[in-house]
């Protein structure tokens, strides 16, 4: 078998492991929140008997140990079962958060990641003179800002102000893509101005790093031009920690973004699950759990595959 | 000069005459145009409600778990559905009288223990099913049942039996109770098809609106009902209500146009956000308020000089100012206020008094270990700081006050009725009866201050049955007194409730029982064109 694919397969094989101890960890902890789905679904209006009623309703007298395994025996055969708290499907209501929150990561990252390798070839290029030193502090300066803090500076500025784009970025079904698109913008501007630094001085190190080699030396004194030797030398030999870092970063755009979510009132996974949680509504917690948990494992093995393939070491193992 | 403006303002909302004309002769006339389109303004609205549109609403409140369940609905947003998509037999007016909804005429017996309520005719639900008394009996059935999991059941726990005569639902009530329409006008007792027994959370109803989109969290979607009984509302062709969580997110979608009304505009910025063009603040006080409670049955707050010590350390003018800004007025430890029929205003007013707080602080003989008071941002808006200004005050009368802050997460399932001393609040009751049945009873479920008094508990019960309104404003004064003197309820403020309307929005008007016009902004307002 190739090596590559038995990578693959091996790294699949522990990604279900990791998933099945992700859900076990996540039913323990939302278990050991105080409180219940009743009791937090009731608030202040709760009393002893439509609390009790309610528990026995949503089955919450049962021992948590048969109540994981419930859940489990479901997800074992594709059924993520209702929500606790407004007996809709999970499946659905998830499926609609979630193809949100992949719209608003993809053109987040479409944007991100091109323009924050770009600045971290410029800066390379400019190393030390005034473009890296722009670059730098720029970009240091977003990553430093709170996002919800960049956000509301630019709703002022973008929305209120100026009137360009909508500030709150509610988006459905019966929206064309450039309705949606306008919705979106200002979210994907702060999520853009949040991972780019990261992105950016990774590549710029990496390069740098590269740069120090014998054989830049060479292309240097054969006098080939400075952008060409950092395009066909330099970064082909430190695309593997530039992926990496790409990699978290794409996966922070899909699972971490719930302060924008909730800046912009966006309707995807993280503001469902932070809803959720605070209902203790176990099932949907879960289902959110491993989602987040498979697009961290999955993202993780690209970055591992594109590191062998970038690699002819690696590649071509003896 | 006036008269011949008023006749020109006159053409203009007839269409007779253009804007630009008006303002134009006005200014002949020597009125600036400011004042000139103030002056159309007021006579567009006096002209009468405006057909058509999208009402959009940027409401606190909606969670991704919210169903459309009335018996569950337990913020904002689900509040707002129910009155868009639903109906209840009665309302609770601005004014505080009953208004007949479903039901077309109310009577009650002379003891008011039989109540008759006569089901209006030719209710359509949405599905084309017409309302009975029926339908009516099951909903209450489904409030009030062994198995209920609603939120109403607290107060339909009077209900000896139910009954339908003809066009007539009938109610026999275990003890007397005049305000049994004031309980029943409970948004939670939306009228569904069946009771809602089939399918509670389907959204059908006999109101205004019939929902379209539900997005739980997200936003929901309401079509006019072209076959609603009650032409007076309804002016919109949609209604859409906008989950929007966050304050500044609410605020921005305001002022940038996106949405014409939002609810809970925080004290500290409603003078700037009143400034915004476009865009007019407007504040209402009611029967809501924030507390510090206290268990009278447990250590050190079982005692009376303490529970005292701590009602006169605390500086309730100084609460209004800084943690309303001005929005809202002096509490007097009950929890009711000039919003209640049958207030009695004569009350003195408890005011700050470091000195007798002392005096009393020492007359409890407490060992002078410090007093825990637990306190989270979501107990009410300002809690954290309200708590730290109390700390203050009461610092200042040697009492050692020591705040423990708590996440908002669980709050009311593990401190909240459970915690000796804690912040909270309460967002009122229509009537006197229900605040003081629902918290301060003997065996009310959510007797959360712990207060056992048989002599109050007597003077609710012959309030209760009281007919004549003089007699039953004196047993409400005597049960304010003894429950500022011995309860454990400290309350320095009632909240004005403070909203955000964009100027286009016509037929506001000022309702003191739920926030946003007792959440029928959206079936009550229109769209100036």
């Amino acid at each position: 078998m190739h090596p590559i694919l038995k990578l693959v397969a091996q790294r699949v094989a522990l990604g279900c492991l990791l998933l099945f101890a992700a859900s076990v960890l996540i039913f323990a902890g939302t278990t050991i929140l105080p409180g219940d789905v009743a009791q937090q679904i009731l608030g202040q209006a709760a009393t002893p008997e439509n609390l009790a009623n309610l528990r026995a309703e949503l089955g919450l007298n049962d021992p948590p140990l048969t109540r994981y395994f419930s859940w489990l025996g479901g997800v074992m055969q594709g059924d993520l079962g209702t929500a606790l708290t407004n007996g809709r499907d999970i499946a659905e209501s998830l499926g609609d958060r979630l193809s949100n929150t992949l719209f608003l990561a993809f053109w987040a990252a479409l944007i991100s990641v091109p323009l924050a390798i770009f600045l971290g070839l410029l800066a390379v290029r400019y190393k030390d003179r005034w473009p890296d030193k722009l670059i730098s502090g720029v970009t240091l300066t977003t990553i430093s800002i709170p996002e919800f803090m960049i956000g509301y500076i630019l709703i002022y500025w973008i929305s209120i102000r100026f009137g360009w784009f909508s500030s709150v970025a509610i988006i459905n079904d019966s929206m064309s893509l450039g309705q949606k698109l306008n919705a979106i913008a200002i979210p994907v501007m702060v999520l853009t101005l949040v991972v780019l630094a990261h992105m950016m001085r990774m590549t710029r190190a990496a390069i740098l790093n590269v740069m120090q080699s014998a054989y830049i030396e060479t292309a240097e004194l054969k006098g080939m031009p400075m952008l060409k030797i950092i395009r066909k030398h330099a970064f082909p030999n430190a695309i593997a920690p530039i992926v990496n870092v790409v990699m978290i970063n794409l996966a922070y755009l899909v699972v971490g973004v719930v302060v924008v979510e909730v800046v912009f009132a966006y309707p995807g996974m993280g503001q469902y699950l932070v809803d959720h949680v605070a209902k203790r509504d176990i099932p949907v917690v879960q289902a959110c759990g491993l989602i987040f948990a498979a697009v961290y494992i999955g993202l993780n093995l690209v970055a591992d595959i594109v590191s062998i393939l970038a690699n002819p070491r690696l590649r071509h193992p003896k | 000069m006036n008269d011949q403006l008023k006749y020109y303002s006159d053409r203009v909302t007839k269409g007779l005459m253009t804007r630009r004309e008006f303002v134009g002769r006005a200014a002949a006339l020597g009125v600036t145009a400011a004042v000139a389109n103030s002056m159309l303004a007021t006579a567009a609205k006096a002209a009468g409600p405006v057909k058509g549109g999208t009402i959009r609403m940027g409401i606190q409140g909606g969670e991704s778990t919210n169903s459309l369940d009335p018996a569950l609905a337990a913020s904002a947003v689900p509040t707002v559905n129910l009155r868009n998509f639903g109906d209840c037999l009665v309302n609770v007016a601005p004014d505080g009288s009953i208004e007949n909804r479903l039901a077309e005429s109310i009577e009650a017996s002379a003891d008011a223990k039989t109540w008759n309520f006569k089901i209006r005719k030719g209710v359509e639900f949405h599905n084309g099913k017409s309302l009975t008394p029926d339908d009516v009996m099951r909903t209450m059935e489904r409030h009030s049942n062994e198995d209920a999991t609603s939120g109403a059941l607290g107060i339909m726990q009077g209900i000896e039996s139910m009954a339908v005569d003809g066009d007539n639902f009938q109610v026999t009530l275990s003890t007397p109770n005049a305000d049994l329409p004031y309980l029943l006008a409970d948004y939670h007792l939306q009228i569904q098809p069946d009771g809602g027994f089939d399918d509670p959370a389907s959204g059908i109803g006999t109101g205004a609106y019939m929902i379209e989109v539900d997005e739980p969290g997200v936003r929901h979607l309401f079509k006019k009902n072209p076959n609603y009984w009650d032409d007076s509302i309804g002016h919109a062709d949609e209604i859409e209500v906008l989950a929007l969580n966050d304050t500044t997110a609410r605020t921005a979608a305001l002022q940038s146009g996106q949405v014409h009304i939002i609810d809970r505009v925080e004290p500290k910025i409603a003078q700037l956000l009143d400034r915004a063009p476009n865009v007019n603040v407007k504040s209402v006080s009611g029967p809501g308020h924030y507390v510090f409670i206290m268990h009278c049955n447990t250590a050190p707050f079982d005692n009376a000089d303490l529970r005292m010590a701590l009602k006169l350390a605390i500086n309730r003018e100084e609460m209004v100012d800084k943690i309303l800004r001005g929005y809202g007025t002096t509490g007097n430890d009950f929890p009711i206020n000039k919003a209640y029929p049958l207030f009695d205003d004569t009350i003195p007013q408890r005011t700050y008094d470091a000195a007798l707080a002392a005096e009393h602080y020492k007359k409890s003989g407490h060992d002078g270990s410090p007093i825990i008071l637990q306190v989270a941002d979501g107990a009410f808006p300002g809690a954290v700081d309200a708590a730290a200004l109390f700390q203050q005050s009461a610092q200042a009368a040697g009492i050692p006050l020591e705040i423990k802050r708590e996440p908002n997460d669980g709050y009311w399932s593990e401190i909240w009725n459970v915690q000796p001393f804690c912040a909270s609040y309460w967002s009122g009751r229509p009537v006197q009866d229900q605040m003081y049945s629902t918290a301060y009873l003997s065996t009310a479920d959510w007797n959360d201050t712990r207060f056992f008094n048989d002599e109050f508990d007597a003077l609710l019960n012959s309030a209760k049955a009281e007919l004549d309104n003089t007699k039953r404003k004196e047993i409400y004064s005597q049960m304010a007194n003894i429950l500022r003197d011995e309860g454990g309820l400290i309350c320095p403020m009632f909240n004005d409730s403070v909203e955000g309307v964009a100027s286009n929005v016509g037929g506001w008007i000022e309702d003191p029982n739920l926030t946003i016009m007792n959440c029928m902004a959206g079936i009550k307002c229109w769209l100036d064109a």
